[in-house]
This record gives structure tokens, C-alpha cells and sequence, in this order.
């Protein structure tokens, strides 16, 4: 199992040929209470960098992408019903969506965590 | 970005408390401490301190004041009490809204708040339109709000007397020894005071009310979401120049003698709209799901046609939903209608719903 980070703050999962994607602590302390979340439907074809779900605070609403190409297989539905585990458990029961990667070879441009938390808190 | 922020003088009191720092009217103003959901429901059940600094305060003074002002504003001022204030709009030529603000009648002259990014232009257009006055800025002031049902039980205890103020009343007050200008109103539509106070003394003051358990800091995003339930329009979002006072449902700000005399710039159109109707009118919306509608979505009818647009919008703390205002065709703004709005492609189904979409909590006269 491996993690990665994109500069747009999602984080992605990988296990196997599957990974699970959703924003990290630092994304959702930037956007504060969370009131609403969409996750894409299960069967999508999300290429990288591709807008995938939404994500919206009191205040703004934000866009989250695809950190890399694959199917989706699985949307987060508890996210939907209570969108505030972005909030409590962002990087745990808080995930968006879970894909089948097409190409494993484009983690390989993503930070892994210790430089994903140095650089984000530099931020 | 940073370096381009004025400060003021409560800037590294709201840093040292945990607020979240953005530009806003040119200044660095908290946008959060602890989260704007937080703060907004802590302001609508005890009392909350903002700092409103930013804000533009002018003392104006000059022969026949009232009667001047009234040139410009449609509001009720040659009639208005010592220590009376009342929110009224600035307007052009046109019967466009320059600003809203709110003016206090003080001794010989007016203490007018007008909104911070605006307050330059405002003063500008004051010295232009009426040479004969003068218009004082009273930059070395700070001004705190302090709202919430609890507000009164947190000042009357520094400032003992302004329990007896009643909403849109306002007089001098000594707390901790600093003179202080109080009046009971504020834009959240709860119960609650604005303190206008020497800069030098505002961490001092803003200190002593955060000493008490009744208060809590709130930033700015919590300001917005409360004025937004409240009903209350924003300038530069809900209001503009090109917006007048009949098609913002403002026509309560224009009162029965200047509805009958006119006499205001613009009369001559407003008069007209109050008789006729205006093409367009603020409404508040509410959204079906949770999913907020912000400004800038378009509202469409039952063919596709945009018939207005939305011009705040957000998901309100107290009522769980999201809410929003809107222009929308006269023939489109009775409560119950139903709207499309369009967001990023994507439709929502809204209602057109009264305001204030939670009850203002003002205490009037006679009411206690």
C-alpha cells in the first residue's frame, strides 16, 4: 500500500491496481466546515487532472481532480449523507471516490507523504 | 498579497487569538478563528465580537446639514433625534446606490459608517456633490461589534447604561475610562451594539469583552452568513450603482416625506419605480438539497431564459440549507414562486422565499 499527494491537495490510496482518493488535512483546514460533498458515480472515466467531485465550505466551493486516470468503482456515500467526516477524518473515513488506475505509471510524478507535509507547510 | 494589506490596529490581536487573516477592503481582516459554523451559531445564542475597523467612519458637520445630506440620501434626517440613527442610502444621479450606510444624528452634525471599500469613493463624492459641508474621516477610530441576545448582559456590565439604549439608539459611554460612541444596532440582525472607539484603545477594550465567557471572536465569514439569513444586503454583491433602492427592496429606507417631497437625486426615477414597480427586485431564495448556490449563478425560467442572477449565496448555519439572494423579474419575486438557478452547468430547483430567512432580534422601544 502506498500514498501519494498532488499539489492540489488530494491524496490517493493504492492497493493493487485500486486506489482511493480524497483530500488531505491540509485541504480541508484551508476550506474550513465542509456542508456539502459530490462524488463521482461509480462506472466514470476520469482522466488525470480531470474535475472528479466537489467539495463545498460555508464559504467557497472548491474542485477536486483526479490525481490519476482510471474508472471509478466506488463513490463515498457517507460523505454525501454527513460531508463534515471531510472535516473530522479527511484522510480516513472522509475519501471521496475509489478508482481502478489505468496507468500506474503516472503515480510516479505525485509527492509521496513526507514531501507532500514539508511542502504544504510551507504553504 | 501580504505585504499589499494595510493593518489595523487590532491586526495582531486577532493573530495572537488564532484568526485567519485574508485582504479584504484593503486591509487584513479575520476571515475565522475557530470556524465560521461555530461562530455564527455562537452569535446567534450569546454574543460574538467583531472587529468592523475597516469600515469608514465620517463625522460630517456644516450649515444645514440635515437639509444637505438629504440631497443625496432619501432617508428621513432633518427630523431625526439626537443619538437617533438610521440606515439610508447614498444615491446618484441616476437614483443608483452609491453605498448604504447608516447615519447618526450627534449633537450639530451626522456620524456617518459607510462600508470600508467603498469609503473613499463615498468621502470623494460627499466633497463633490456638497462643498458646504465638511466631511471629517475619522481614520484614527476603531469600531468593534459586539452582537448577539447576550450582548447587552456582556456590555452593560463595562459600559453601565446601554441596556436602556433600544435598537438604532445610540449615545456616549465611559469603558475603562475610554470614551466611547455606542449604538444599539449591527448587521447580523440580532440584538447588539457598535462601539466606535480611539484605535489606541481598541485591544484594550476588545480584551475586556473577550474576558468574558458570554463572548467569543468571529471573523468576517461568519459576519457575511449572519447578514445573509438576516436578509441584509451586501454592497458590492446585493447592491451597486446601477441598483436602486426600489428594485433592492430597500423602499423602507425612503421615508413617507421624502416619498410625497422627492428631493433626493435620482427622485425623479425612484418616484417613479415606487408607483410602477421596477423591472427587477431582490428576493431570497431558499435551495432544494444541500448543495449551495453562490453569486454569480444564473436564474432561468420555465424556457431557459436567464431572468436574473444570484447575487449572494451560501448555506446558512441555522437553518441547515442553502440560501441566497437574487434580482429576478418583478413578475417572478412573490414568495412561493418557483426558480431555476443555474450553477456551473448544473440546475437547482429554489424558492422564492421571504426575509429575513431567521427572525431579526431587535429590541425596540415598548417591546421589553
Amino acid at each position: 500500500m502506498s500514498l501519494y499527494f498532488t499539489k492540489e491537495h488530494e491524496w490517493i490510496r493504492v492497493e493493487g491496481d485500486t486506489a482511493t482518493v480524497g483530500i488531505s488535512d491540509h485541504a480541508q483546514q484551508a476550506l474550513g466546515d465542509i456542508v456539502f460533498a459530490e462524488a463521482p458515480e461509480a462506472g466514470r472515466q476520469l482522466k488525470k487532472g480531470q474535475e472528479a467531485a466537489v467539495v463545498e465550505s460555508v464559504k467557497a466551493a472548491s474542485d477536486v481532480y483526479a490525481p490519476v486516470s482510471g474508472e471509478v468503482v466506488e463513490a463515498n456515500g457517507a460523505i454525501a449523507d454527513e460531508p463534515a467526516l471531510i472535516n473530522t477524518d479527511p484522510e480516513g473515513e472522509g475519501w471521496f471516490f475509489k478508482l481502478k488506475l489505468a496507468d500506474p505509471a503516472e503515480l510516479d510524478g505525485l509527492m509521496d507523504e513526507s514531501a507532500y507535509r514539508e511542502w504544504s507547510a510551507t504553504l | 498579497m501580504a505585504d499589499d494589506m494595510l493593518t489595523l490596529p487590532l491586526d495582531r490581536w486577532h493573530r495572537d487569538r488564532g484568526g485567519r487573516m485574508v485582504p479584504f477592503a484593503g486591509y487584513g481582516m479575520p476571515v475565522q478563528y475557530e470556524g465560521i459554523m461555530a461562530e455564527h451559531l455562537w452569535v446567534r445564542q450569546s454574543a460574538g465580537l467583531f472587529d468592523v475597523s475597516h469600515m469608514g467612519q465620517l463625522l460630517i458637520t456644516g450649515d444645514d446639514v440635515a437639509a444637505a445630506l438629504e440631497t443625496l440620501l432619501p432617508g428621513e434626517l432633518a427630523a431625526l433625534g439626537d443619538g437617533r440613527l438610521r440606515y439610508s442610502l447614498l444615491l446618484n444621479d441616476a437614483g443608483g446606490i452609491v453605498d448604504d450606510l447608516m447615519a447618526t444624528r450627534q449633537g450639530d452634525g451626522f456620524y456617518v459608517v459607510v462600508n470600508g471599500a467603498t469609503k473613499h469613493g463615498d468621502i470623494a463624492y460627499l466633497r463633490d456633490k456638497l462643498p458646504g459641508l465638511k466631511i471629517d474621516y475619522l481614520e484614527e477610530r476603531a469600531l468593534l461589534a459586539l452582537q448577539g441576545p447576550k450582548a447587552v448582559e456582556a456590555l452593560e456590565k463595562l459600559a453601565p447604561g446601554v441596556s436602556a439604549l433600544v435598537f438604532m439608539q445610540a449615545g456616549r459611554f465611559a469603558i475603562h475610562g475610554v470614551d466611547a460612541w455606542i449604538s444599539r444596532s449591527g448587521y447580523t440582525g440580532e440584538d447588539g451594539f457598535e462601539i466606535s472607539l480611539p484605535g489606541t484603545a481598541a485591544e484594550q477594550i476588545a480584551e475586556a469583552l473577550l474576558a468574558d465567557p458570554l463572548v467569543k471572536p468571529i471573523g468576517l465569514g461568519a459576519r457575511d452568513s449572519l447578514r445573509l439569513e438576516a436578509g441584509l444586503p451586501l454592497y458590492g454583491h446585493d447592491l451597486d450603482e446601477q441598483t436602486t433602492p426600489v428594485a433592492a427592496d430597500l423602499t423602507f429606507a425612503i421615508n413617507k416625506r421624502r416619498k410625497e417631497q422627492g428631493g433626493f437625486v435620482g427622485a425623479e426615477r425612484i418616484l417613479g419605480e415606487l408607483k410602477d414597480g421596477a423591472i427587477t427586485k431582490r428576493v431570497g431564495f431558499t435551495v432544494e438539497g444541500r448543495q449551495p448556490v453562490r453569486e454569480g449563478a444564473r436564474v432561468l425560467d420555465g424556457e431557459g431564459n436567464e431572468v436574473g442572477k444570484v447575487t449572494s449565496g451560501g448555506f446558512s448555519p441555522s437553518l441547515q440549507q442553502p440560501i441566497g439572494m437574487a434580482y429576478v423579474a418583478t413578475a417572478l419575486a412573490t414568495a412561493g414562486t418557483a426558480l431555476t438557478l443555474e450553477q456551473r452547468g448544473k440546475l437547482f430547483a429554489a424558492t422564492v422565499t421571504a426575509m429575513p430567512f431567521v427572525p431579526h432580534n431587535y429590541v425596540r422601544k415598548g417591546a421589553r
